[in-house]
């Protein structure tokens, strides 16, 4: 029988496979960021061991940057102590780290991808859920704890049970101006916030291939948000392309011998996965959530849902809880929702390509009044790279604040937060409660969502903006 | 981790049901960076009270905590285990412990015995009676044995085998060192590497 992609890339990491243990995988590459690392740090050191493989293991900081005056002391002592800590157990254990400041730095996500570290046929790990990101390579790439973290530095391997696969097949073609993150909110608010649980999850079919790489990471990276263990995409030319030249990638011999590997590395025709979903590119449009959770979501053009639609009764107790939450009535169209922000950025949507699609909906347009809109590249590089197109001018132009990289807003532990009550639309990943910051409200868009937004005041595409713009001066 | 096979220490009777984690230690202790220094946030809510069991000077020293039935539910913050553990705790002793708690405990050499609760009762009044009384918890034999107490408990085969070892997961994989290094050997060239061009 033929084996999926989750699979072929599974079995060549088996390290040992012993009947009724887990098996134990090598793990090809180690990502590591201040908030999950510092207890592994402290259990190596207690037990006197080394990094077992510092060639395969890689830090910077994120979560706790601040994205103005970074060159000023961070105020929040526990931000900095985390901060802190990270430097000094980098230094004491030999770790590569890439700090606040270094043109490296970047949200960890964005980072291994674009040093090209992160490969087709690596296993990637890293103390962060959202390491599913990796998976876009057609790598298999997981979030782990942090005894988890600690076991990799010491032995670069992991026992893990094993895992059931999931094809989720996207046929036809995404109309114009739906997104892959209007495709991963449709998929997630189809299967759920607990659909992928216990799943491997490969995304294929016609409108996947013809994805760009920043566009398969933004659906990878959401995985987790439908409780999957990972989400993965078959490589193929796109993938090769993306790699070749990048600072990490093979060369040479060793390219042509990567490459040849690496198209081996796709779901065979007989493959059999244990579930499938399928759905029709043609028939989505741009989505953004109404809820608390990634899950409730809907097309923009609809309304807030009436809770006593719900068949299922927890899921009505979680429209009426997320109502609530949100300040929102059913039936109330989400064109006609206010915010008060609008984040661009995060692991999801913070890249290159992120902010071309933000800055082409905004340019030559204003941010409407009272509104505050935050644009933070997903790293110093892919901040350059902006600066370099003259994006920044397009941003600030238009009024919003052009930032330093990092986490930012996505989950609140710098400065950057919502305050009690207010809203955003956000082109991050979750929309919980009080992740942007305590009593904060956030719908989670695409990037052109995020812009047209900006501009209007209220939730809406470009679809919904006047021609009219004015030119920005280079 | 350090190896368990017989412990005898005083014990400290805490007559409460249903202690979660976050009573064992208060959530803005997970800030901090280290797996030790939790000492002082353990119990931290109640200690603010003299006559709280942990605060009385005749229970200084003890490593045996006999504590009410479901010990350890709520959130998983394995911090709660290091905070018995900074402590001293050696050993809690419970009628029935939280699943996620227990698998940590075990994880970190904290060994968690699970009695009866009219063995934890019959504790309970001897410990209360003598504060100098002792509590033996003896693993090989798997038993727990004090002034008028021995009762038997139960432990699964690798959990044992694994504490009388001081065995962690990171211990028990570096025993496989050799099948590491094989597969070391045998990885391609062509696989990334961190160090800087
Ligand atoms: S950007 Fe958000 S989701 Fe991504 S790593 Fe940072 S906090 Fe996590």
């Amino acid at each position: 029988m033929g084996r999926t992609l989750a699979e072929k890339v599974w079995d060549d990491h088996v390290v040992r496979r012993v009947e009724g243990e887990p098996d134990l995988l090598f793990i090809d590459l180690h990502l590591l960021h201040e908030v999950t690392s510092p207890q592994a740090f402290d259990g190596l050191r207690k037990n006197g061991r080394p990094v077992r493989r510092l060639d395969l293991t890689i830090a910077t900081e994120d979560h706790n940057t601040p994205t103005i005056d970074i060159d000023k002391p961070i105020a929040d002592p526990v931000s900095r102590v985390q901060l802190e800590t990270l430097r000094k157990n980098c230094a004491e254990f030999g770790v590569r780290l890439h700090p606040l400041g270094d043109v490296e730095q970047g949200v960890v996500h964005v980072v291994g991808p674009q040093l090209g570290l992160t490969q087709p046929g690596t296993t990637v790990v890293c103390g962060d859920s959202h390491t599913s990101t990796h998976g876009a390579f057609g790598a298999l790439a997981f979030g782990i704890g942090t005894s988890q973290v600690e076991h990799v530095l010491a032995t670069q391997t992991l026992p893990l049970a094993p895992f059931r696969t999931m094809a989720i097949t996207v046929d036809g073609e995404l109309p114009d101006g739906v997104t892959a993150k209007d495709l991963i909110l449709a998929i997630i608010a189809k299967i759920g916030t607990g659909g992928g649980q216990g799943y491997v999850l490969e995304y294929r079919g016609s409108a996947i291939e013809k994805l760009s790489m920043e566009a398969r990471m933004t659906i990878c990276n959401m995985s987790i948000e439908a409780g999957a263990r990972a989400g993965m995409i078959a490589p193929d030319r796109t993938t090769f392309d993306y790699l070749e030249g990048r600072a990490h990638a093979p060369q040479g011999e060793d390219w042509d011998a990567a490459v040849a590997y690496w198209k081996t590395l796709k779901s065979d025709e007989d493959a059999v996965f244990d579930a499938e979903v399928v759905i029709k590119a043609d028939e989505l449009a741009p989505f953004v959530t109404w809820g608390t959770n990634p899950g409730q979501g809907a097309p923009l053009s609809a309304n807030v849902p009436d809770p006593a639609s719900y068949e299922d009764a927890s899921e009505r107790l979680a429209a009426e809880k997320a109502l609530e939450y949100m300040g929102l009535t059913a039936g109330q169209p989400l064109r006609e929702i206010d915010v008060d922000t609008v984040f661009v950025g995060s692991c999801t949507n913070g890249r290159i390509e992120d902010l071309r699609n933000a800055a082409a909906v905004i340019e030559g347009r204003k941010v409407a009044d009272g509104v505050r809109m935050l644009v933070v590249p997903g790293s110093v590089r892919v901040a350059l790279q902006a600066m370099d197109e003259g994006l920044d001018k397009v941003f600030t132009a238009a009024g919003a604040e052009w930032r330093h990289a990092g986490c930012s807003m996505c989950l609140g532990m710098n400065p950057d937060q919502l305050a009690p009550g207010e809203r955003s639309a956000s082109t991050s990943n979750r929309n919980f409660e009080g992740r942007q910051g305590k009593g904060g409200r956030t719908h989670l868009v695409s990037p052109q969502v995020a812009a047209a937004t900006a501009v209007l005041g209220h939730l809406g595409s470009p679809a919904d903006l006047s021609d009219a713009r004015t030119p920005v001066e280079a | 981790m350090e190896a368990f096979t017989t412990h005898t220490g005083r014990a400290v009777p805490l007559r409460r049901s249903n202690v979660d984690t976050d009573q064992i230690i208060p959530a803005h202790w997970l800030k901090k960076v280290t797996r030790d220094g939790f000492e002082d946030g353990l119990f931290e809510a109640w200690r603010k009270d003299s006559e709280f069991v942990l605060n009385k000077p005749e229970r200084k020293g003890a490593t045996v905590l006999v504590a009410g039935p479901d010990f350890g539910t709520g959130s998983s913050r394995e911090h709660a285990v290091w905070a018995l553990q900074n402590f001293g705790f050696k050993t809690v002793i419970s009628s029935r412990f939280a699943d996620i708690f227990r698998g940590n405990s075990l994880k970190n050499g904290l060994l968690t015995v699970v009695l009866d609760q009219k063995v934890v009762d019959a504790l309970w009044e001897l410990t209360e009676r003598d504060p100098n009384a002792e509590i033996t918890v003896d693993l090989q034999d798997r038993q727990v044995r004090a002034e008028g107490v021995t009762a038997d408990f139960e432990l699964d085969e690798n959990a044992r085998w694994r504490l009388l070892n001081g065995l962690d997961d990171i211990s028990i994989t570096l025993q496989n060192e050799p099948d590491i290094a094989a597969y070391e050997g045998r990885r391609p060239a062509f696989k990334p590497s961190t160090i800087q061009a």
